[in-house]
């Protein structure tokens, strides 16, 4: 067998993607809930929906709980969610934080306008990318930290009521 | 009873493989390369055992035997018949064995099909074919036993996913198996053509109808998956560049290039060693995928349950594959000896393939990028439709014009005479194209340019037709349906991408409401009750003043007991020119119901343009010249 340079190369990219695989299956998933609970939020930069600033952790207030939710205008059980996240603006002590994923920005004005805007803060992840930080691996999903920006419940899928009365639960128990 | 039966029928099957793994390597040690009465034996009791594990296995699912573990978990009493033998293959046991029965059947009809002509390579094709089958049934046995008994027996099982419990689902992962699973046979072929040195054009004429057959149900499988996800999943779209759509168009290029390379193997003895690697990548990339999907990885809609320890497996067994086929294809060098002309039949064969790796190359690393950047940075990305358009829909331009020049180029040398027509059918196409944005509405310079080459593609290939009825001369209808049907498929897929209009509403039962030239009413709403589910039925009429129609749509909310879930299911009216799509969602404590409503231009074509394109391979197949 001849060795040549061409297939030397071949040889150590495939070695290389195979090693990849490999430690990628034994990787701490980041898409399971239990292992982002507890832990600190990561370190994001997301702009807002009606302008181009961002918005990162430092912004967030160090006196309330924060309930970041990421939605989209073409999600249905969004929609389905949307009156409970309604009833949680009017809590004083939690900080609505809506991250609008992969939409584009007429319509995601167009779905508030309908159906009434619930969040303190608006931001945009048109790509997708930042939201992948919060652990989401679908839309709904919500994430509710507390005022020191720990994790302490996710919420995967549209909440209903149940999810409504732990929220407030939690945030009223201190 | 049941479990004990189906673990001695895969058994059963191991023996039997093993035993044709041991036979054949006799035959083939003494170099006798006699075909043994016990080879053939032991094949008919093989297939026998992996057809009769496949029916007791959906004997299960019809009775609803919830001591299977499978069973339990992917079935339900109350499903209608259709579904529950659908669940065999709705989860990864069952699917997996589905996956060795397609294996088994190829490599039998196989080797009943070569055995005659050329005995020391259909040997080496049954040795290989067999000792990926034992892999695959050792994994079958040991990490994903369909068989796998619980105690005590469950009263109900826990029902199948409702958004799987649909007529094109139940037949869509079948079909996909006929194509990638089926490309295992030319990997063992393409491995025992190099063991046994077999000539180019013999190995050629042996592979092309397994390569045209599984292309085409490869072709089949995708678009009805594609019109599964535009009705069922309540978003319009038909195809989103998720990972394991992906997963099923990497070998799609595959076979799509080696379909066309085989051509210039048989007629002209050149690029041997090039339909070998095709042969063996074909599989490898379906494995691959299937690595992909099945380890959990890579997330994605579809829901299979991900297990690390399989992804393992799988991995250990497409490496050693990956490593052996290749140092067997590098050891047994084939020489190529190369004199191709620049017109020439061969040529454009060879652009072809070229397109195809390029296409491959874009999917596969935008599929593998997301698991490369958290490997090595720890950092998560998601490379989503916009990559995959902004880098693929460019390149479809020269794409389509090879397409349409291709078929007509002799073999060997040719030359361009008819410049005439040519010229014309390129006028042409810029005046429809002109017409086109002029009459309906202005679109991009990328989506003109795509348009133009598309109808140049559907021209060409008409003329091509009409010439050739016209003089009475050889007429390649295979080529003829596909080339046409892509240029069909790639002009009304570029239409309806910029034709399609999307509006967001609330409604209440009583209101109407005007979008644009239209009217939206909500009529009334009732409740049924349906065999496993109750079905909440809006009952909506639009109306066109313009082009003045009437429709009536009726989308439905499907509450599912077992298991608990709430679908959308769209209404769809479609005819020739558009469909109108509409899906109805309820929003909690409130009278109000949410309203996408959809003009969607063309559906229809994509849909007939996509099956003309798959039909030409069965064409090929099934019709002699």
């Amino acid at each position: 067998m001849k060795v040549s340079f061409l297939k030397i190369i071949s040889f150590c990219l495939v070695i290389f993607t195979i090693i990849v695989f490999f430690i990628a299956l034994n990787i701490d998933k980041r898409y399971s809930t239990e292992n982002i609970i507890g832990k600190k939020i990561d370190n994001f930069k997301i702009k807002f929906l009606s302008h181009d600033q961002n918005f990162e952790n430092k912004d967030l207030s160090n006196d309330k709980y924060h309930l970041i939710n990421i939605w989209a205008s073409w999600c249905l059980p969004c929609k389905k969610e949307h009156p409970i996240l309604m009833k949680l603006s009017n809590e004083d002590n939690l900080n609505l934080i809506g991250i609008n994923f992969k939409d584009k920005k007429k319509n995601a004005n167009n779905f508030l306008k309908d159906l009434g805007n619930p969040y303190n803060v608006i931001l945009s992840d048109t790509d997708g990318t930042s939201s992948i930080s919060f652990g989401v691996f679908g839309v709904p999903e919500t994430i509710l930290i507390n005022e020191k920006h720990i994790v302490i419940k996710k919420f995967i899928g549209p909440l209903d009521t149940n999810d409504y009365k732990n929220i407030l639960n939690v945030i009223y128990e201190n | 009873m049941l479990s004990n039966t189906g673990n001695i029928l895969l058994i059963g099957s191991i023996v039997s493989t093993f035993l044709i793994i041991y036979f054949t390597y006799q035959s083939l040690k003494e170099r006798s390369f006699q075909i043994k009465k016990n080879i053939i034996y032991w094949s008919f009791l093989q297939i026998t055992f992996v057809i009769a594990s496949f029916l007791l296995l959906i004997f299960a699912f019809v009775f609803s035997d919830f001591s299977l573990l499978a069973v339990y978990q992917n079935s339900h009493t109350a499903k209608p018949l259709f579904y529950k033998i659908s669940g065999v293959w709705g989860n990864h046991e069952g699917s997996m064995l589905l996956w060795i029965n397609i294996m088994v059947l190829f490599s039998y009809l196989f080797f009943v099909f070569n055995n005659k002509t050329n005995s020391a390579f259909s040997l080496y094709t049954l040795v290989v074919q067999n000792i990926l089958i034992l892999g695959f049934l050792i994994f079958l046995i040991f990490d994903s036993n369909p068989f796998f008994k619980i105690l005590p027996t469950p009263i109900e099982g826990l029902g199948l996913n409702p958004i799987l419990q649909d007529p094109a689902l139940a037949i869509h992962p079948p079909l996909l198996y006929l194509g990638f699973v089926g490309s295992s046979i030319y990997f063992s072929a393409a491995v025992a053509a190099i063991l046994s040195n077999s000539n180019g054009k013999n190995f050629a004429l042996s592979i092309k109808k397994w390569v045209l057959i599984s292309w085409s149900f490869q072709s089949l499988g995708i678009i009805v998956g594609s019109i599964w996800a535009y009705y069922e999943l309540g978003w319009g779209g038909f195809w989103f560049w998720d990972p394991v759509e992906n997963a099923s168009l990497i070998p799609w290029f595959c076979m799509t290039a080696l379909a066309h390379s085989v051509l210039v193997l048989e007629k002209r003895n050149y690029l041997y060693n090039w339909v070998l690697i095709l042969s063996l990548i074909t599989f490898i990339s379906s494995v691959t995928g299937t690595f992909l999907v099945r380890s959990g990885i890579l997330n994605s809609v579809h829901t299979f349950a991900n297990d690390p320890s399989r992804g393992l497996y799988i991995l250990i067994f497409l490496s050693l594959m990956i490593f052996s086929s290749f140092i067997i294809f590098f050891k047994r060098r084939i020489n190529d000896q190369f004199n191709l002309n620049a017109i020439s039949k061969e040529t454009f064969i060879l652009g072809n393939n070229w397109f195809m790796m390029f296409y491959l190359a874009t999917v596969f690393v935008g599929t593998i990028y997301p698991i490369f950047t958290q490997v090595l940075y720890n950092t998560n990305i998601s490379v989503g439709p916009p990559f995959y358009n902004q880098v693929i829909a460019p390149i479809l331009i020269p794409f389509l014009i090879f397409m349409a020049v291709g078929p007509k180029i002799g073999w060997v040398k040719s030359k361009f005479i008819t410049y005439k027509p040519f010229f014309i059918i390129i006028v042409l196409s810029l005046l429809i194209n002109f017409l086109i944005s002029y009459f309906l509405k202005s679109y991009n310079l990328i989506s003109n340019l795509i348009v133009i080459s598309s109808l140049f593609l559907i021209l060409h290939s008409l003329k091509d037709f009409i010439t050739n009825v016209k003089s009475n001369s050889y007429l390649n209808l295979a080529s003829f349906f596909s080339h046409l049907g892509f240029g069909i498929l790639i002009l009304f897929i570029v239409l309806n991408h910029n034709f399609s209009e999307e509006f967001d509403l609330n409604i209440k039962v009583g209101q109407t409401k005007k979008i644009g030239n239209m009217e939206i009413k909500f009529n009334n709403l009732k409740i049924e009750n349906r065999e496993n589910y109750n079905a909440v039925i809006g009952d909506f009429n639009i109306q066109d003043f313009q082009r003045n129609y009437l429709k009536k749509l009726n989308p439905e909310i499907r509450v599912y007991e077992n298991p608990q879930t709430l679908t959308f299911e769209s209404a769809i009216n479609s005819n020739l020119k558009q469909d109108i799509y509409l899906t109805m969602s309820n929003i909690d404590g409130s009278d109000f119901y949410n309203i996408k409503f959809q003009v969607k231009p063309f559906m229809l074509w994509i849909w007939l343009a996509a099956f003309l394109t798959a039909s030409g391979g069965l064409v090929r197949v099934f019709l002699k010249k």
